[in-house]
């Protein structure tokens, strides 16, 4: 049997485990295993410039591949700079593996130089966690960490090892195990029987059903059966900002995204209908608006893999532990077996009504923002990045007005092109996790959408983009102000703007792009909007960044109106919903 | 808002135990008593818990007890019939007349002095938490000096068994 240290042990498990990206910085308490990296070439390193961005990066390459994302950081400061992008992977159930340095064994709990009790610090927003005790655990700790990771609801997993479990001088056997099991962990896939066959029936039986679909959606082939099941029954769906490419977009059974930016006949669908039936989704409060007047006709069937978000906030009438994969499998099967079929006369009415809440207010049959004005509005910037993208684009966002634009107008009909902090809502994930985007799929074309307050949050990543030629195309919706914060102080706060606005102290983007190597493009003008655009897609091979000033005075709408039901919204700046 | 006492299996690692308090202040679930030792198989604990919750609470708490991996198996076991027990050691003034009187209490509620000293006396009493607080109630709390009590421990009546 080969011999070898506690950091070869690593990487030679991380090969094994299929690892071909691990996204870090090298700090201290990592050097064995840094050194071990530079001594190996089956895994890749990438060198970010923040350890959060490690996190984000490996986030996206997760979001695109279904794979695990995989993050190597030092003890202390390199630990605490990765918990943003942990908390944000635990959030979104984003499969990932952070491997983190930790002073040497005999030094814990002495207050050591870059010491941090990362096991209790990332505790709350971790999936779970193992301390390496001794060397040579090391391989079946990463392969029960990446089983733990990937399998179930998935989410973060950290492994801490202490600088002395990678010592060069100390060999020990390599043993990588065929397969783990964990006596505790026996994630239930298989949906019960009776539940779904009851589940079917009240299907058949609705008169105005609504197809509810969240992240969950996305994972294995949940994507295809729900797109079945829906085209079988011709039934509406709805999608929840992280279900967004699991049913197309574009599709005429799309009623658009639901919750407090949700269109408006998405959410009067979900509070008209009598049967939600919600796949992977869960009922949080971005959706379901007050919890007392949700829905009050509608009976729920829930779907998920995690028992713990069923009937957490809304209670379900029928709730279905399993994956949305086996679920819907033998839900379809179900519904064919069944003798009861859907009253057309009943659907055909409710899709009448859908279609006219679409003509009446959605925001697909005509534009809802005010294009009188030579201002470039923050909608046509993402449609415009739609057509010239012909909506194939893998598109990252950063957190605020222009996530909620790029969610509701860049039309994703595919899964795994849609790369947003939904859980945490993480200023600066924009950027990293387009470089993770770009990583996963070198040939595609990765968009950010981000603005002037999120992408100052993780810009040094341009660095990154230099050193790896990673090609992606910053979109910044420029409306100089935390356009977000400011539309609630509008809505709220009587336009008192306070800390919203940066005086003039914003950088020069073409400038700060230019000295990262790259190309920036100014865009103020609307009629200029395409053509540049077209100009910067035309650059392959370069990373662009598009500041493109917008309307300072935009709103995002519909927008929900707190304390009351889904239907419940504002439609613009002075229209509302009864 | 009743007592529910939950029975939890879980591997007896140093991070367990943290997770499953952890869980409670994350969610803002609140603990009454919490007993935890190693069981018959060293590297299992068994951890008995006691909260106040209503149905849908309680199935949200053993839900996300559940989801942490350390965690083996539990049941709530004021679900079913359940014998709980407690131990308190109770330190009391026993001067005068009271030393008496308050054997007298000691041999009612069947418990055990097992320290003495001229004014004090160190009582072991056993039972469930009613018994134990009735106790104290009975002696006064004006001669009770340190109360040491494990919070409850349980288990199921009959042929119902909480093992791997």
């Amino acid at each position: 049997m080969e011999k070898m240290s506690g950091g070869d042990l690593l990487l030679r498990a991380l090969k094994d485990e299929g690892v071909e990206l691990l996204f870090g910085y090298p700090g201290g308490a990592a050097l064995h295993i840094y050194d071990a990296i530079y001594r190996q070439t089956d895994v890749r390193h990438i060198l970010v410039r923040h350890e959060q961005a490690a996190t984000h990066a490996a986030d996206g390459y997760a979001r695109v591949t279904g794979k695990v994302g995989s993050v190597l950081v030092t003890s202390g400061p390199g630990a605490t700079n990765a918990i943003t992008g942990i908390a944000t992977a635990y959030m979104d159930s984003i499969p990932m593996v952070v491997i983190s340095g930790q002073v040497p064994s005999s030094k814990i709990g002495e207050d050591a130089f870059q010491e941090t009790d990362m096991m209790g610090v990332s505790r709350p927003i971790v999936k779970h966690s193992y301390m390496v005790q001794d060397p040579s655990e090391i391989p079946t700790i990463i392969r029960k960490a990446y089983y733990l990771a990937a399998s179930g609801r998935p989410g973060p997993v950290v492994v801490d090892i202490p600088k002395d479990m990678t010592d060069p001088n100390n060999l020990y056997d390599y043993v990588f195990p065929e397969k783990v099991s964990i006596r505790s962990y026996t994630p239930n896939v298989k949906g019960h029987g009776g539940q779904i066959r009851k589940a079917a029936t009240a299907l058949l039986e609705a008169k105005k059903p609504v197809v509810y679909v969240g992240g969950g959606a996305i994972a294995a082939k949940g994507p295809e059966l729900v797109t079945q099941l829906v085209q079988q029954l011709n039934v509406p769906i709805t999608s929840t900002l992280m279900g967004l490419g699991a049913y197309p977009s574009s599709d005429k059974q799309f009623i658009g995204m639901l919750g407090m930016h949700g269109t408006y006949e998405a959410n009067t669908a979900m509070h008209k209908s009598d049967l939600i039936l919600a796949v992977g989704a869960r009922f949080d409060d971005r959706v379901t608006n007050a919890l007392d007047k949700f829905c009050p006709e509608a009976k729920i069937i829930h779907i998920d893999i995690d028992p713990a978000s069923i009937s957490k906030t809304i209670a379900a009438h029928i709730p279905i532990v399993g994956s949305v994969e086996s679920v819907l499998t033998d839900l379809i099967k179900a519904v064919d077996q069944s003798k009861l079929s859907l009253d057309q006369d009943a659907l055909q009415a409710w899709w009448n009504t859908i279609n006219e809440w679409r003509e009446k207010h959605g925001l697909y049959t005509k534009n809802r923002f005010d294009t009188s004005t030579d201002m470039i509005k923050p909608q046509e910037v993402v449609q415009a990045v739609h057509k010239v993208t012909q909506g194939k684009a893998l598109v990252s966002t950063d957190v605020g007005q222009h996530q909620m634009f790029a969610a509701q107008y860049y039309l994703f009909d595919r899964p795994r092109h849609w790369i947003t902090s939904g859980g945490l809502g993480t200023m600066g994930f924009g950027i990293p996790a387009a470089m993770g985007a770009q990583f996963a799929d070198p040939e595609a074309t990765v968009v950010c959408f981000t603005g002037e307050g999120s992408v100052q949050m993780c810009i040094q990543e341009l660095s990154t983009c230099t050193q790896y030629k990673l090609p992606i195309k910053i979109i910044n919706i420029n409306n100089q102000a935390l356009g977000m914060v400011r539309q609630w102080q509008d809505m709220n706060y009587e336009s008192r703007y306070a800390e919203t606005l940066y005086e003039d102290s914003l950088p020069d983007f073409i400038k700060l792009a230019e000295a990262y190597g790259h190309v920036g493009i100014k865009v103020t003008k609307r009629e200029e909007l395409y053509e540049k655009l077209e100009e910067c897609f035309a650059m392959k091979d370069r990373v662009v960044f598009m500041d493109i000033y917008v309307d300072q005075n935009e709103h995002v709408y519909p927008m929900q109106i707190p304390l009351q039901s889904v239907g419940d919204m504002m439609l613009s700046k002075t229209e509302r919903t009864s | 808002m009743n007592k529910r006492i939950i029975s939890i299996l879980m591997e007896n690692d140093p991070g367990a135990l943290s997770r499953v308090v952890g869980l409670f202040s994350q969610r803002g679930y609140n603990i009454e008593s919490l007993n935890v030792a190693p069981t018959e198989d060293d590297t299992i604990s068994r951890l008995t818990l006691t909260t106040l919750g209503n149905d849908q609470k309680i199935e949200q708490i053993t839900k996300n007890l559940n989801k942490i991996i350390d965690v083996i198996k539990l049941i709530e076991l004021s679900e079913s019939a359940y014998v709980e027990r407690e131990l308190m050691m109770i330190k009391v003034k026993a001067v005068g007349s009271l030393r008496e009187e308050i054997k007298r209490s000691v041999d009612i509620f069947r418990g055990q002095i097992i320290d003495v000293t001229p004014n004090i006396y160190t009582i072991q009493l056993v039972g469930d938490n009613e018994k134990l607080t009735a106790f104290i109630r009975a002696v006064g709390e004006a001669v009770v000096l340190e109360v040491v009590r494990t919070g409850i421990s349980g288990i199921s009546r009959g042929d119902k068994v909480l093992s791997l």
